[in-house]
């Protein structure tokens, strides 16, 4: 028997890591990617990756990581899969560090490692404040070495459409469209692996990539794979607002010592420096003592959103605040922070090592996504996910510094159970539905490239992004998640009148652009209507008419199945995983 | 008071075998603007300073805070990237052009492929013997991390390349960045065991001898890595494996 032959898509940490096993276990990979994977939205993860190796004689144990990570996930997630996370997680730092990742070191030469966010530990480890760009560099070098071998096939510069299924529904194969040529065309294999990344495109602007539009995802979802816990999206509490996107800074710098506050006085128009101590308000610090700066991302953004807007005391008026590390010396923060203190110098022209640095909370990350079972396996046979595209190891909060790793583990994961799947597949039955789905895709393209009307939809989105910011990030009221829906409803109707001002079939940006959004458009309904009826408070979800949590209505993963029809996804609930830790209530203001 | 605004020319190509023209556009300014928001502007409104009816710009972007190395073009003629590129800091018209060494894709789109073909060429990578879990890796001190990480951060934008003079179809040469990675590879305790496979791939045409000096590359990168101390440490190295497989043939 040949080789079985799987198709990854997705370049980043967790596409590259499957990508990696695979070829180990001598299956043949094709790999697909809207953009050459070196340049994959892992780069832009900063502070580090966490496992429990306890180098700093803590008594950090795996098994703490793991209660950490449940309980900063407010305990949404499964318990099974995340305590195997943590587990590996020591090796595959080992195996990281083996591949050439520069991590920072200790004096005699071991690995460094730093506090970050909902843990008491040192349990991060780090390269500078690039450890996303040196981490993906490393399975990069590892790929394009069983590439020269012949082992892996690049389709750099394709984009997914779908997955073709045959007539029993099992996966045969997918459709990708070539960004240059804009040629269709189908790709035969035993089981593909979404390894596709976050949403934050249907937030207007987040954190996140260019790339980053869960359209793969959604595309998916509509061919019948459940989307599961869409409500979960993580507003980091610093990032950089910027007139294109908002730029991430790190939760290291807190884990380094950063300080975040504001002045006591509205509108204090005293330069920053010369405001004594006294006057500044350090609230995370005396709102929890135990934590201080580095409480879990939902905790520190709410408490951010609460300073600015209800006690109205952001900078100037304006909706930000102060993170500072002016106290920390020069030396210590270049060679722990040099690439983010670089990255705001340039974008805002303020040199933060002499000056306070304004940031705001931002969309950041997607704890939802495709429901995998814990194999990686979606409900469609054949169909894998992996990395931030799925939904498994953060529950209703991740954890800084959790999400290199569950990409790393998860490829590492879905890899070798997609060879094993591939392995005993019944024989494929004619193309496998592969000319159908190439004819529903042409008719999808031949729409989009000759329809009349007057909506742009770059404009759309930029309505979507307003809508979805304005009403399913930090504090959600059922009102607006209502009509946050109708919005979108409204959009999907607009969406018929898109007139492309770029019919051209080569290299056509807008086009592709086109085709993601009304992707992105469905997927949206799913994080709103997950929102809508889960009347609860449970990690990032947050709604003021239901401030607590209620295990007993929604300790339950939601899944969202695709109807197409106008009324949305069906939504239905299913038991969490909680064999080995009891869940008990979550608060950072004193120990756990 | 009119409405500020800035002023943005753009060199088109609608595909490899198509004229060049030029579009001017007129577009709204707003505070921290920088190239990236203008295009994105463009896209949502796509019509020309004269009014005219046009099309988005085709460009490569991705992570928008300069560390996927996307969005390299030319902007008022220097190398550099367009997300870091902020309209205040620029003089206007703000001329983009696309990277002039590589083959044109469209608009401000080429084909940069060559670099990690390059890459491929000298094994830039450490040679593993699996991913299975193994125990820790090497030891290395805080001052060997130090001098590699910098080297590390190469961003594949291909600046370097573009600046340097002797980087075109005669000479073949493979440019800075990959000379930087041979360094970085040939440091590492494991990677060093290709080491002279590295060197021998410099070694002849294209190799590290096409080198010019003209110290272009490291005044461009947006990384700052030390590009032209790697080029004379890996030079020496590879006249020094050039003696050595001398000797022994």
């Amino acid at each position: 028997m040949a080789a079985p032959k799987i198709i990854v898509i997705g370049g980043g940490l967790a596409g590259l890591a499957a990508v990696i096993k695979i070829a180990e276990a001598g299956g043949s990979v094709d790999l697909f990617s809207i953009v050459p994977v070196k340049r994959s939205h892992s780069v832009c993860a900063q502070g580090g990756i966490n496992a429990a190796k306890n180098l700093k004689g803590e008594g950090d144990t795996t098994y703490k990581h793991f209660d950490d990570t449940i309980y900063g996930g407010d305990f949404l997630a499964n318990q099974t899969p995340v305590k195997q996370m943590c587990d590996a997680a020591p090796g595959i730092i080992d195996l990281l560090d083996r591949m050439g990742v520069p991590f920072n070191r200790t004096p005699e030469g071991l690995l460094d490692f730093r506090r970050f966010g909902g843990t008491l530990y040192n349990r991060t480890a780090f390269a500078g404040a690039t450890t996303g760009q040196q981490l993906l560099y490393a399975l990069d070098e590892q790929v394009r070495r069983h590439e020269s071998d012949g082992k892996v096939k690049k389709y750099e510069g394709w984009e997914f459409l779908s997955a073709i299924l045959d007539s029993k529904g099992v996966c045969r194969g997918i459709t990708a469209m070539n960004l240059r040529t804009m040629e269709l065309k189908a790709f035969h294999a035993d089981a593909i692996i979404l390894a596709t990344g976050g949403v934050g495109a249907i937030f207007g602007k987040s954190t996140n990539s260019v790339v980053c539009t869960g359209s793969a995802q959604s595309a998916v979802f509509q061919q019948g794979v459940y989307y599961s816990n869409g409500e979960f999206i993580q507003v980091h509490p610093t990032s950089i607002p910027g007139e294109d996107k908002l730029r991430l800074m790190s939760e290291s710098a807190r884990g380094e010592g950063g300080r975040v506050w504001v002045p006591r006085t509205p509108g204090d128009k005293r330069p920053v420096q010369s405001i004594p101590a006294a006057e500044r308000w350090y609230f995370l610090e005396e709102w929890y003592p135990k934590y201080g700066n580095l409480v879990p991302r939902d905790v520190a953004t709410r408490a951010i959103h609460k300073v600015v807007y209800e006690h109205g005391l952001g900078i100037d008026g304006q909706p930000m605040v102060y993170l500072d590390l002016t106290h920390i010396d020069r030396a210590t923060l270049d060679r722990k922070l040099g690439g983010i203190l670089e990255i705001y110098e340039k974008f805002v022209g303020v040199d933060p090592h002499v000056e306070p640095m304004k940031i705001f909370p931002g969309m950041h990350y997607t704890m939802g996504g495709l429901w995998v079972d814990f194999n990686q396996m979606t409900n469609i046979p054949g169909i894998f996910a992996a990395g931030e595209c799925e939904y498994q190891y953060h529950g209703a909060n991740r954890l800084g510094a959790n999400s290199l790793l569950s990409c790393i583990f998860g490829g590492f994961h879905a890899g070798p159970n997609a060879m094993a799947y591939a392995k005993s597949l019944e024989a494929m039955e004619g193309d496998g539905g592969a000319a159908q789905e190439i004819a529903r895709q042409t008719e999808l393209n031949n729409k989009l490239i000759h329809n009349e009307g007057g909506e742009n939809p770059f404009k759309l989105w930029r309505e979507l992004g307003a809508t979805m910011t304005a009403n399913a990030t930090v504090i959600r009221y059922n009102a607006n998640l209502k009509k946050a829906d109708e919005k979108i409803v409204e959009l999907l109707d607009r969406y018929k009148r898109v007139n492309l001002s770029d019919k051209s079939q080569w290299a056509n940006t807008s086009f592709a652009f086109g085709r993601q959004l009304y992707n992105m458009l469905e997927l949206s309904r799913c994080v709103v209507q997950g929102a809508l009826l889960r009347d609860e408070s449970r990690g990032a979800h947050y709604k003021p008419d239901f401030p607590e949590r209620n295990d007993e209505k929604f300790l339950k993963t939601t899944k969202a199945s695709f109807t197409g029809q106008p009324d949305g996804p069906k939504l239905e609930f299913e038991d969490v995983d909680i064999q080995f830790i009891k869940p008990r209530p979550r608060r950072y203001d004193a120990a756990k | 008071m009119a409405e500020r605004t800035v002023t943005i020319e753009i060199k088109r190509q609608a595909s490899p075998d198509a004229p060049a023209t030029w579009e001017r556009f007129e577009l709204p300014w707003r505070p921290g603007m920088n190239v990236i928001s203008a295009m994105m502007e463009i896209a949502a409104n796509p019509v020309t300073a004269d009014g005219k009816e046009t099309t988005p710009i085709t460009y490569d972007s991705n992570c928008l805070e300069e560390i996927c190395g996307s969005c390299a073009m030319r902007i008022n003629g220097k190398a550099r990237m367009a997300c870091s590129a902020l309209v205040d800091n620029l003089e206007q018209p703000i001329k983009l052009e696309p990277l002039s060494k590589f083959p044109l894709v469209r608009d401000l789109q080429v084909d940069r492929s060559v670099l990690f073909e390059n890459l491929k060429a000298v094994k830039a990578w450490v040679p593993l013997d699996g991913t299975y879990d193994l125990g820790s890796g090497p030891k290395q001190f805080p001052q060997q991390q130090e001098a590699n990480y910098p080297l590390s951060n190469c961003i594949s934008c291909t600046c370097c390349m573009e600046v340097c003079p002797q980087f075109n179809e005669d000479t073949g040469f493979v440019g800075a960045a990959t000379i930087a990675q041979v360094k970085l590879f040939n440091n590492h305790p494991t990677g060093k065991v290709l080491k002279e496979e590295r060197l021998r791939a410099l070694a002849g045409d294209g190799g590290v001898q096409e080198c010019g000096f003209a110290q272009n590359c490291v005044e461009v990168c947006p990384k700052q890595l030390p590009l032209t101390n790697s080029i004379s440490d890996v030079s020496r190295d590879v006249m020094v494996q050039k003696v050595k497989d001398f000797l022994r043939s």
